[in-house]
């Protein structure tokens, strides 16, 4: 294999372990199939294809593969929640709707190396035995879909999709179907009830679990891209091998993406847990900008819970236990989720100290009463209500007790909807309100106390 | 006994142990139990989507072991200790489990459904004096029993439309509604007509009829039932009477012979709305629009309210002993054989009970009523018209009612029958008879609710009460026994019909000790071998089936498959 | 849903709303080659064609420019759908238009990220150099025009490009770090 050389300016950071993102902004590298068949592109599916799919399944479970698009939840056992009798057909999703804020990794890998994710999504619906797929894409990314559209023309003509691929009697279509924009898409019940057309009301669990009830009622796995990627890489180098790439429990590489107030933002993939966040900021994304203070940090896409520059946190368990600042965060799941965030879809907002965490908590709610999809009565109300008490903290226009109020609605929202969207849409407000309470409560004034507020509205951050 | 016992799952509400049947829905356990789970979305005939989360409740599980830990012991009961979720489940679309505990009380459950019914009233308008639902609202009834009592919401609530026409029958008021989606998946699931759906998102979310389109189909209402607050209301009833004004009363309905089981709503004599009573063998909660909507015409102008007698060429008030009298007079003039009787398939069997006496009593030579066959909607409405068909071939002994109608008119025609007694019908509008033909009779009495061309002709005319002014009993098409229970008292001098052919019997000699309707139903048992052993208490609200007709109720047929699908509760 | 189309209203003006309804409706016609490309893209929902809703209004959107009753109605036609089926779909995405955009649609990134690194600002100057009021937008009507009709514009949220804030999308091009509107708006004559 020839070396991998990166555009200028463009280069990986030497902290980076660049294994799904290897391709991205290489010198020289295209999407074309031509490419990609010049550095053993489809041999991982042709080996698949060889072996049984519960051993490729296992393979992926041994791996301890973890999702990558927000919940972490364990891909294998996923996969094996198929029912052993289920007699329906079998339908795989790539879930390409990238809308959490802060996260901006499935477009890179959809642009640059689309072939990769249909490898791996190929090698993913032998596993489970779909024969039909659909890549779920945001219609945000027009230019995303149709590279992804030639590159199944492509393997196609290649015999690595259609009927009896590469002779092994196995078929498989796959299409790619657009979004609209809708960020409710991204949970996996929304995004199936969307590609059966209708509104993406997300369903209830139980009984509408996609493993067993989901298109179509039918069996169904919803997969993140980047981690559909990841299988064509575990089948690569094994899942020994590839589980011994970050942490237990936390195995493998996942791209952080990191936005914000950092001098180099951008995409950074690198070992789960091998970087912390002093390491992340400081060393990879060079800095804080200058003169500036770390003020907050929200880990995992903007539904996580921010962390708060001067908390101490205690990661560890019994006897491994101890007290850590921000900067020693390692960047894996256990240890975000210890810290009482979570590491998400590997967005990383950082946020110095020239910022109003009021207007950052506003621009926030803005979004998710934008977003909620309202089928259900908590996010519906709450998430608007929200947004409104903000606009108002914004504007100078609130009184201290709307705080309290605002913090009330949000623990009314967290735990009582159909589908996480409720917590992602309270998070933010719990934890600003518990972590700067201080200085949300200073921006009100107390003399509104028990005023009632007028019918004007308040459009502090943007017109909805 | 046994198997029996292994579909039957301990769980534990609010502290005490039941037993339910697997497959039990939580909300229902809990309602068998005597604990109401408030709700809005969640209707039992529906499927159930989950949205308002009003339901929530706390539940646990008996606690997993930890690896290789011994696991939970049961009490001396045989209950394992429950496990409490930190979370907490809607009791509507899920399941009982086995040794599951359900909390209904407490500061989980409390405090959600403190914070659902906030958010719900944050965008809801405080227009509850003038809102038609106030009264019957669940908004209110769980604001009272689960709210704060006092708002917090200091921001502009999101306009919506306002009292928009979404069928003929129907107005929407977007800001009232919650999105529970009960009238949206009773089109999509029971009426086949989806019209209706949201549009908009969020907290923008917005009830809409497509453009151009209406809700205009014939079970349109049963959105207005269902809709657990005011945004749809009813055209007909809107404004009209607060609901805890009215008293409501259990009858049946008589458009057809499916008798939809019915609550009617009434103040001071006045019925003011009609709506669905629950018979889940019968009209499930459902019933037609045109079927609720046909009592305006009690409180016509063409009510009969007192007994005519023709004069000359034109009736005059009677009293009931001259009307008696005069109808006496003229049919012993004639033989049994010159008399024919025409009844009613509206009339209940006790009613009927006593035209077979009359018929017997005159000996008369013909007996039939008029048929009323047409199209059966494929949901509720049965394509015979009659309520009371089953009853006619039951106790006036009619295996096909209406074929003797011919007959009767060819001895009229023919001069053979001279005299005919119409018993609540209108011939010449409902069964095809002439004028002319009538003008034939020497002796021609009605009785009718209302002034009609046959009454026109008729030489004893008599007010007889209508449905709403009766009690009784009608067998329907499935040969259930239902019960039709007086609901108002008729205008003026009416009568109930039996009380009619009571008081005829009389004047013509016959011999009577009938002093109510129920004392007719005794003799039924005793005289028709289908009653025996029935008693009037026995048959209830709901009704009991009484004979096999091999007839069903689509709508009912469909209903039930929907049940064992699992779908819907039922 | 301004300009509502009464199909079987009693209303008194139905006469000539319905002559207005037909004559739109005459207007409204997909090209066959159109038509064929929609009917290739509902071959790839095999066991239902209701998943083909979106690809049929995009496709419809990106012939039209948005999507009029007409195009719902057609929509439904062509799938076997309730129209309301259709019209809950198109509210719901905010990727779908009711209204006449500009010659070319302009979709500035609102959220977090794009916020800090400027997408407020990029949002003041483009409808500045435009001439866009964005004074009028509202929640149901979130796109304004420029006087000349070239350009719209709207606030989206989150575009997944954090990193490379602010972003914008002109039609189906989009743009990164974008710190010079003139040269922006020049690429787009």
């Amino acid at each position: 294999m020839s070396r991998v050389i990166y555009k200028e300016g463009r280069e990986p950071h030497p902290r980076e372990h660049r294994v799904v993102f290897k391709n991205v902004d290489r010198e020289g590298w295209d999407p074309s199939m031509d490419m990609y068949l010049s550095e053993g592109g489809y041999d991982q599916l042709k080996k698949a294809l060889t072996l049984k799919p519960g051993e490729v399944t296992d393979e992926v479970k041994k791996a301890g593969l973890r999702g990558r698009g927000g919940a972490g939840f364990p891909a294998g056992v996923k996969w094996g929640f198929i029912p052993p009798t289920n007699e329906k057909p079998v339908y795989l999703i790539c879930n390409a709707d990238e809308s959490e804020p802060g996260t901006f990794k499935d477009r890179y890998i959809i642009h640059q190396d689309p072939h990769q994710l249909i490898e791996g999504m190929a090698i993913s619906c032998f596993a489970v035995g779909a024969h039909l797929a659909y890549i779920y894409i945001r219609e945000e990314f027009p230019e995303g879909a149709q590279i992804l559209e030639k590159a199944i023309e492509e393997a196609h003509k290649k015999g690595f999709l259609g009927k009896d691929i590469q002779g092994s009697g196995f078929d498989l279509e796959i299409y790619v179907h657009r979004g609209a924009g809708a960020y409710i898409c991204g949970e996996e019940t929304g995004l199936i009830e969307s590609l059966e057309g209708k509104r993406p009301y997300p369903r209830i669990k139980p009984p509408y679990f996609p493993a067993a009830m989901g298109l179509y009622l039918c069996p169904t796995i919803v997969n993140n891209v980047e981690t559909l990627c990841h299988v064509k890489h575990i089948m690569e180098i094994g899942s020994e091998k590839w589980s011994q790439t970050g942490k237990p429990n936390n195995t493998g590489t996942r791209i952080l993406c990191v936005s914000g107030d950092v001098k180099k933002p951008g995409y950074y993939e690198v070992q789960v847990g091998h970087v912390t966040m002093g390491e992340l900021i400081n060393d990879i994304c060079g800095g804080l900008k200058d003169g500036r203070e770390l003020k907050a940090v929200i880990p995992g896409g903007s539904s996580a819970k921010v962390l708060r520059a001067d908390e101490k946190f205690t990661i560890g368990r019994g006897d491994d236990a101890k007290e850590i600042s921000i900067w020693d965060i390692p960047m894996d799941f256990d240890s975000l989720a210890a810290c009482g965030s979570m590491a998400g879809s590997g967005g990383v907002i950082v946020i110095d100290d020239s910022r109003s965490i009021s207007w950052v908590l506003n621009n926030i709610n803005n979004f998710y009463a934008h977003e909620s999809c309202g089928q259900c009565t908590p996010c519906r109300e709450g998430s608007l209500w929200m947004k409104k008490i903000t606009d108002r903290v914004v504007a100078g226009k609130a009184s201290p007790a709307d705080i309290d109020t605002l913090d009330s609605v949000a623990r009314n929202i967290d735990g009582r909807t159909i589908c996480a969207f409720g917590e992602a849409s309270s998070w933010p407000t719990e934890s600003f309100v518990e972590k700067f309470r201080d200085e949300l409560v200073a921006d009100t004034n107390p003399e509104l106390e028990g005023v009632v507020v007028n019918a004007e509205t308040f459009t502090a951050a943007a017109n909805l | 006994m046994s198997e029996e016992k292994t579909d039957l799952l301990d769980v534990q509400i609010d502290g005490v142990w039941h037993k339910f049947p697997k497959g039990t829905r939580m909300i229902e356990a809990c309602k068998q139990a005597g604990v109401e789970v408030p709700h809005y979305c969640y209707h039992p005939k529906l499927t159930s989507p989950g949205n308002c989360r009003m339901c929530l409740v706390e539940m646990g599980m008996p606690p997993r072991p930890a690896p290789g830990a011994e696991p939970a012991e049961p009490d001396e009961d045989g209950h394992l200790p429950i496990s409490w979720m930190p979370r907490p489940v809607i009791a509507c679309a899920n399941t009982i489990g086995p040794n599951m505990g359900i909390k209904t009380t407490g500061p989980l459950t409390e405090g959600c459904r403190e914070g659902v019914m906030e958010l719900l009233l944050a965008n809801h308008p405080l227009d509850c004096p003038i809102c038609d639902q106030a009264g019957e609202c669940s908004l209110q009834e769980f604001s009272v029993e689960h709210g704060k009592g006092e708002s917090r919401f200091r921001e502009q609530k999101v306009k919506k439309p306002k009292n928009v026409e979404v069928g003929p029958r129907i107005r929407l008021d977007d800001e009232r509604c919650i999105m529970c989606s009960r009238c949206v998946r009773f089109t999509d699931e029971i009426a086949d007509d989806p019209v209706l759906g949201f549009t908009d998102r969020g907290s923008h979310t917005v009830l809409t009829v497509y453009p151009g389109r209406e809700l205009a189909n014939n079970y349109s209402m049963n959105t207005v039932d269902i809709c657990p607050v005011g945004a749809l209301t009813s055209n007909d009833f809107r404004f009209q009477m607060r609901v805890w004004f009215m008293k409501e009363t259990n009858t049946i309905d008589v458009n057809c012979a499916t008798g939809a089981n019915t609550t009617v709503f009434t103040r001071q004599g006045k019925i003011y709305r009609i709506t669905p009573r629950q018979n889940n063998d019968v009209n499930s909660d459902w019933m037609p629009d045109s079927h609720r909507l046909n009592f305006h015409w009690i409180e016509s102008e063409a009510r009969l309210t007192e007994p005519l007698v023709l004069d000359g060429d034109h009736h005059r008030p009677a009293t009931w002993s001259e009307a008696l009298t005069k109808s006496a007079d003229k049919l012993s003039a004639l033989k049994g054989s010159e008399i024919a009787v025409i009844a009613s398939a509206r009339m209940t069997n006790e009613e009927l009970l006593i035209t077979n006496r009359l018929v017997k009593h005159l000996d008369a030579g013909h007996v039939d009523t008029v048929p009323r066959i047409e199209e059966n909607d494929g949901y509720l409405i049965a394509a015979d018209r009659n309520p009371n068909t089953n009853g006619v071939k039951l106790i006036l002994g009619l295996d096909d009612p209406g074929s003797q109608l011919d007959a009767i008119r060819e001895g009229i025609e023919q001069g053979r029958i001279k005299g005919l007694i119409v018993l609540q019908e209108n011939l010449v509008g409902d069964a095809g008879f002439s004028g002319e033909l009538l003008g034939k009779l020497d002796f021609l009495l009605t009785t009718y609710p209302l002034a009609n061309p046959t009454a026109d002709l008729a030489d004893v005319v008599l007010p007889g009460a209508c449905w709403a002014e009766k009690s009784g009993t009608m067998i329907n098409v499935t040969g259930r026994l239902q019960r039709l229970n007086k609901v108002v008292d008729g205008p003026g001098a009416t009568l109930e019909p039996w009380e009619i052919v009571r008081d005829l019997i009389q004047a013509t000699g016959g011999g009577n000790g009938i002093y109510a309707a129920t004392d007719l139903f005794k003799q039924l048992a005793e005289q028709v071998s289908e009653f025996s052993g029935i008693s009037w208490e026995q048959i209830g609200d709901l009704g009991l089936p009484l004979i096999e007709t091999g007839e069903t109720i689509p709508l009912i047929e469909r209903e039930k498959e929907r049940i064992a699908s699992g779908l819907v509760v039922g | 849903m301004t300009d509502k189309k009464p199909k079987n209203s009693a209303s008194s003006h139905a006469s000539f709303l319905l002559t207005t309804f037909y004559s739109k409706k005459m207007s409204f016609e997909v090209p066959s080659d159109l038509e064929k490309e929609i009917d290739e893209r509902i071959t790839h929902y095999p066991v239902s064609k209701r998943s083909a809703v979106l690809p049929v209004l995009h496709a419809l959107q990106h012939h039209f420019g948005f999507l009029s009753e007409d195009a719902v109605e057609w929509t439904a036609a062509k799938l076997e759908l309730e129209p309301i089926k259709v019209l809950e779909v198109v509210t719901f995405y905010p990727g779908f238009r009711q209204e006449a955009p500009g010659k070319y649609h302009i979709r500035v990134c609102r959220t977090l990220s794009c916020a800090m690194a400027g997408s407020y600002e990029l949002m003041e100057s483009i409808c500045e150099k435009t001439g866009i009021d964005r004074s009028g937008v509202t929640h149901h009507n979130p796109i304004a025009v420029s006087p000349d009709g070239k350009f719209s514009i709207e606030f989206a949220e989150c575009l997944a490009s954090c990193g490379s804030g602010p972003v914008c999308l002109v039609e189906d091009d989009f743009h990164e770090a974008v710190s010079d509107v003139d040269s922006l708006l020049s690429q787009y004559p």
